[in-house]
């Protein structure tokens, strides 16, 4: 029995549901109003102005946003009142922003820019302000760089910061002129807690907030003869580059993304999965040795619940928020830095390379693995282990530079040794997704058996709720692990840092006993990252989801113990997970950081 | 504990550690320091579990709670309109004059910071400042000298 | 031309005798709907400046359904001009309080706050002392209210109600979307009463004296009396309880030292009058400034003809380009260009004719702004360029 209102739009008469907004009502109807600090993913603000709308009989015009419908109310979106309104909003915003179009990273994708076409803002009569304000740029982290110039004060990364992910980086600090959006104290990006998710870059109308491109230096080693060039593949990017060629949210294009990096010139094209199912085996076993530590030995030392460690967003808020769990979290690099160690080391002997001539690229759906691969400590093969990070936006820019019809590539296999991978590697790039790739393997080990749901599907730890629980009772274990009969392993689920906060702050006060917990900065897990093409919004994660699961569920080996390149190279060169040498290159320390 | 990580506590315990507590415990700093320091609003930030950004933002916002270093004593001449026609400038220049400072300044011997302010709420006898908490009416260049000049022999401890 | 009617002035606010306690009793003995019937039909209106009829507030608030409901006192009295609140709390504290009790008692309410603004803290521990002997008659005649201060910490905006709480939750004095309406979700997203002090020492009188005393001082619309707190070239600065309604003229005639240029009603929030239009105006509650003209707060400042008409609209954009919040374009956008554009007019780096470029803008901010700030500024902006525009030019 729904509560439905009348109302009028544009002089249309509609039936809406109550509690509506303006905006939800006429977006039903098909009408759209502007918006810009309106922003599906996050509460309503209301600040912005622009998508203010006239009700007949009040003088004040109403932000379409914020203001719920009511009964017999008259609602004009277009009124000479609201039109010259609306024009003065963004005659304003621009004269306190840096309209140098040409030279900003977001030409022809910034909302701002949009409203200004739409509305055909030819001149500006009023002042230009910026020359009267001191702004700044941030361009510190390795990440994310910070242009207020370009701010038009939305509050949108302040939201996506606090509510999103719950890290509260972001602030608005002063009030009148001097309103304006910074850290703690204003220190720059990379000296506070930031984590790099990059969340504030997806949720920005503008420049303001844009990733760190590396792109001109990738072109230079890519047409560096003396350079052999390896990329690999992170398994989100996949199923979000088709975006940015303007295929629709949740289209797969493995194959065509492989041909386009060879097009590019890249000399190795490999996949992120393939260290993905590394990352399972190393990561099975440890939760599996601590289990024994813990269960045998008696070991209280030994720290549960395990967490997984490939979210570098995650590693650093632990880093800052809860140090003293850092022995809780796993040992193993992220599938990239374990890619990269290898690359320098495993893959050049291989190959009779100089890994002093290897360059090391990865695509990454992520601003924060830019982060991670600076991080002082990522040195293990003797090299930086990975030496460029791009976005899956920043593959976008290389193959329209490069004049390639995208869409017209015919579909090609990576390169082999390193590019092998099962359908657990690819669930990385979803929430839940390492936790279902574990379980396969570690479930398999003790039991024997494969794991007890359909097809391989663990659906309980599938989805996108914030934070998930699963059970799984170990039942006939074999002789190694009998240990472990009967032992219900309890693990959860968490994807967007604000869900990693309830689940620890959980551990802390003892109410949550897990044993294993798979947490992800960005909300969907990496298909949602902080370099995923923009825009973002709750169905089009939705999409991606699907198209990772579709695309583990097309692949012939869906295990990541039964991917043969992993057995090789156990055979030739690690020996055995958490063996010396897996020590040495794929396994990494913590630090403790300040709570600011 | 040092002494600010003390005063916090204590002001917490008083206040309580909510986010409604936030701005009488950033007063209570402000009142016995001067000025919230970074070390302190992180303290804040730590006593009431937000982080430390949101204390920065919550207390830019307000003039009252700096975050830059102030003397003991803080002037706040006020600026608006009824003080402006009866005479403030006069009595800027004569503290600027008299204390060697200007606007944003705090004198070399940390005593005085000389800041201006908006409507003081005492109109019908401007021009008006406050030092502190303490407001100061129907100013003239004298009687500004002699306030100052009691300040300066002030021999207090807090 | 002289005229010998005189402002009509009353003492209702500031006599004091000392019978709060005998008014507390005796009101919550009456049903709550009386006596929201006896501030209705007083037709008393907020004394703040918004002019939200009280009886109704009350009304709403007390229909709301809610355990928890919150009575709050808006002292940050910080509208350039106005210091009529500060005398109540420190003259007739006692009033204030009472009024809160009572309104508690109507509506449910159980706490009671008072947001002093950090300007008036010399008040602060007067007024605890007066809340503890207050809130132990409370107890003696087992009314259930108690009442904190709450002090502000410098910012203007602060008494715009939204803003007020958003402070007291602990956030910066951000102005709020409305609806929804504090009487529904207010303080803590619970119903909240929010009036300023004056509003609610004038709800004392009322309780006190009865609606019709009240009603029939004043005029059609604008009923009672209100406090004027008059400053600026007048030979006789300070707060005055006068009957709404007066003719500006009159008011002049009275306060000003025979040369008044203009006169700044309302704060600079308000209108400027022009001695031309000191006739065709009068001081109540109506429309614009076509003979009626808002008190907002009631502050009256009058200038003579030595002052500079561009120094006072630049002091006020000054005063409201440091004082928004800042969160909404048109006004954090808006004062900026509003306080260089008339610099720039004034230095010929812009023509004359960009004035009514910046006009068309005050238009906008107060149709688009979020709050009363941004709404506002064009009420001074707009009287002060329109009635001296050669004063902003030469």
């Amino acid at each position: 029995m729904s509560d439905k209102i009348n109302i009028t739009i544009n002089g249309l008469p509609v039936k809406v549901n109550k509690n509506l907004t303006i905006l939800e009502a006429a977006e039903l109807e098909g009408i759209r109003i502007p918006t810009l600090c309106y922003h599906k993913d996050l509460c309503v603000a209301g600040n912005c102005r622009v998508c203010v709308v006239e009700l007949i009989g009040q003088k004040r015009l109403s932000a379409a946003c914020a203001t719920p419908c009511e009964e017999g109310m008259e609602i004009l979106t277009n009124s000479l009142k609201v039109r010259n309104s609306r024009k003065h909003i963004i005659e304003l915003l621009l004269s306190e922003h840096n309209a140098d179009c040409t030279k900003c990273y977001r030409n022809g994708n910034c909302e701002l820019q949009e409203l200004a076409s739409e509305y055909k803002i030819m001149t500006q009569d009023f002042l230009e302000l910026v020359p009267f304000k001191n702004y700044t740029i941030d361009n510190f982290s390795p990440s994310i760089i910070k242009d207020d110039s370009k701010c038009i004060r939305c509050q949108r990364c302040v939201r996506t910061c606090a509510e999103l992910q719950g890290v509260n980086a972001l602030t608005v600090s002063h009030k009148g002129d001097q309103m304006k959006i910074t850290t703690f104290f204003e220190k720059h990006m990379n000296e506070v807690i930031c984590t790099s998710c990059g969340q504030c870059v997806n949720h920005c109308p503008t420049g303001a907030l844009v990733e760190k491109n590396y792109i001109e230096e990738v072109w230079e080693v890519i047409t560096d003869p003396k350079k052999h060039v390896i990329v690999q593949t992170a398994p989100a990017v996949r199923v979000g580059l088709g975006e940015e060629m303007g295929l629709k949210p949740g289209t797969r294009v493995t194959g065509k993304m492989v041909a386009a990096l060879k097009r590019l010139g890249f000399d190795s094209v490999l996949d992120t999965d393939f260290t993905a199912d590394l990352t399972i085996m190393e990561e099975g076993t440890e939760l599996l040795t601590r289990l024994k530590k813990a269960l045998v030995d008696k070991d209280e030392n030994v720290r549960l619940p395990l967490t997984t460690s490939c979210s570098p967003g995650w590693i650093k808020y632990i880093e800052h928020m809860y140090p003293e769990y850092l022995e809780n979290v796993s040992t193993c690099k992220s599938p990239q830095q374990m890619f990269g160690a290898l690359a320098k080391t495993y893959y050049a002997k291989a190959r009779r390379l100089d890994p002093e001539n290897i360059v090391s690229v990865s695509i990454m759906p992520c601003t924060a693995k830019k982060y991670e691969a600076a991080r002082p400590e990522m040195y293990d093969s003797g090299y930086r282990d990975v030496d460029y990070v791009l976005t899956t936006r920043e593959m976008a820019i290389l193959i329209k530079q490069a004049g390639l019809d995208f869409n017209k590539l015919e579909p090609v296999k990576f390169d082999r040794l390193m590019g092998e991978s099962t359908g657990a590697g690819v669930i990385f790039g979803a929430t839940g997704g390492v936790m279902e790739a574990a379980l396969r393997t570690a479930y398999e080990i003790v039991t024997g058996r494969e794991v007890p749901f359909d097809n391989l599907n663990i659906t309980p730890v599938r989805g996108l709720e914030g934070v998930r629980e699963a059970t799984i009772k170990i039942e006939k274990p074999v002789k190694e692990w009998a240990f472990l009969d009967g032992i219900e392993l309890k693990c959860a689920v968490a994807h967007g840092l604000a869900n990693a906060r309830k689940v620890m702050d959980a551990v802390k006060s003892g109410k949550a006993d897990y044993h294993f917990i798979e947490i992800m900065a960005c909300p969907g897990g990496c298909l949602g990252g902080g370099g995923q093409p923009i825009p973002t919004n709750p169905e089009i994660r939705k999409k991606r989801a699907e198209a990772i699961y579709a695309e583990d569920g097309d692949m012939p080996i869906r295990k990541s113990h039964m991917n043969p390149e992993i057995t090789k190279i156990y055979k030739d060169f690690l020996k055995e997970p958490l063996g010396e040498i897996s020590h040495h290159l794929l396994h990494t320390k913590y630090i403790k950081r300040e709570r600011y | 504990m040092n002494s600010i990580q003390s005063l916090v506590k204590d002001l917490a315990d008083t206040h309580g550690r909510k986010r409604e507590s936030l701005l009488p415990i950033m007063q209570g700093v402000v009142t016995r320091e001067k000025f919230l320091s970074e070390y302190a609003m992180v303290e804040i930030a730590r006593e009431i579990d937000i982080s430390a950004a949101e204390v920065y933002g919550t207390a830019t916002f307000y003039s009252f709670l700096e975050t830059q270093k102030m003397g003991k004593y803080v002037i706040r001449l006020c600026k608006t309109i009824t003080c402006s026609m009866k005479g403030k400038n006069q009595i800027l220049l004569a503290i600027q004059n008299m204390l060697k400072v200007g606007l944003g300044e705090t004198t070399s011997d940390g005593k005085f910071t000389l800041l201006e302010t908006n409507c003081l709420g005492w109109c019908h006898k401007a021009p008006a400042m406050l030092i502190n908490d303490e407001v100061y009416t129907e100013l003239t260049p004298e009687k500004v000298r002699e306030t100052l000049t009691m300040y300066m022999n002030k021999n207090d401890e807090n | 031309m002289a005229n010998s009617y005189l402002l009509k002035r009353a003492d209702f606010i500031f006599r004091n005798e000392n019978d709060w306690e005998q008014i507390l009793s005796n009101s919550i003995k009456k049903k709550p709907q009386a006596l929201i019937n006896e501030l209705i039909s007083s037709e008393l209106k907020g004394r703040g400046g918004a002019g939200f009829p009280t009886g109704l507030k009350w009304k709403l608030a007390a229909e709301a359904k809610s355990d928890v409901k919150y009575i709050i006192c808006n002292a940050d009295e910080g509208e350039p001009g106005t210091f009529k609140d500060r005398e109540i709390l420190s003259k007739v504290p006692f009033k204030v309080l009472t009024a809160m009790a009572v309104c508690g008692y109507i509506t449910g309410a159980r706490q009671g706050y008072i947001y002093l603004r950090g300007e008036y803290k010399f008040l602060e521990d007067e007024l605890n002392k007066v809340i503890d002997e207050f809130e132990y008659y409370c107890k003696e005649i087992k009314l259930d209210f108690k009442i904190d201060v709450f002090m502000g910490s410098g910012a203007y905006i602060c008494g715009e109600e939204t803003a007020l709480m958003e402070s007291m939750e602990g956030y910066r004095g951000e102005p709020r979307n409305k609806p929804p309406f504090p009487t529904l979700e207010g303080y803590e997203g619970k119903p909240t009463v929010i009036n300023n002090v004056e509003t609610l020492a004038h709800a004392y009188t009322i309780f006190k004296e009865g609606a019709k005393k009240f009603y029939d001082l004043g005029v059609q619309y604008s009923r009672g009396t209100k406090l004027f707190s008059v400053s600026g070239d007048t030979p006789k600065p300070g707060i005055y309880e006068l009957e709404l309604g007066m003719s500006l003229q009159d008011f002049v005639y009275e306060f000003g030292d025979g040369d008044t240029k203009a006169v700044q009603v309302g704060g600079a929030s308000g209108f400027l009058v022009p001695r031309k239009k000191f006739k065709d105006a009068a001081i109540g509650y109506q429309g614009k400034l076509t003979g009626i003209s808002l008190p907002t707060g009631g502050s009256m400042m009058l200038f003579n003809s030595s002052r500079s008409m561009y120094n006072v609209l630049d002091n006020y954009l000054e005063f409201f380009r440091e004082e928004s919040c800042g969160q909404c374009t048109p006004c954090r956008v808006g004062c900026q260009q509003l306080l260089l554009g008339i610099k720039a007019v004034k230095r010929g780096e812009k023509p004359a004719s960009y004035l009514e470029k910046l006009l068309r803008l005050t238009e906008t901010m107060q149709y688009t702004a979020k709050c009363g700030l941004g709404q506002s500024v064009a009420n001074s902006f707009s009287s002060i360029v329109e009635n001296f525009r050669e004063e902003m030019i030469y």
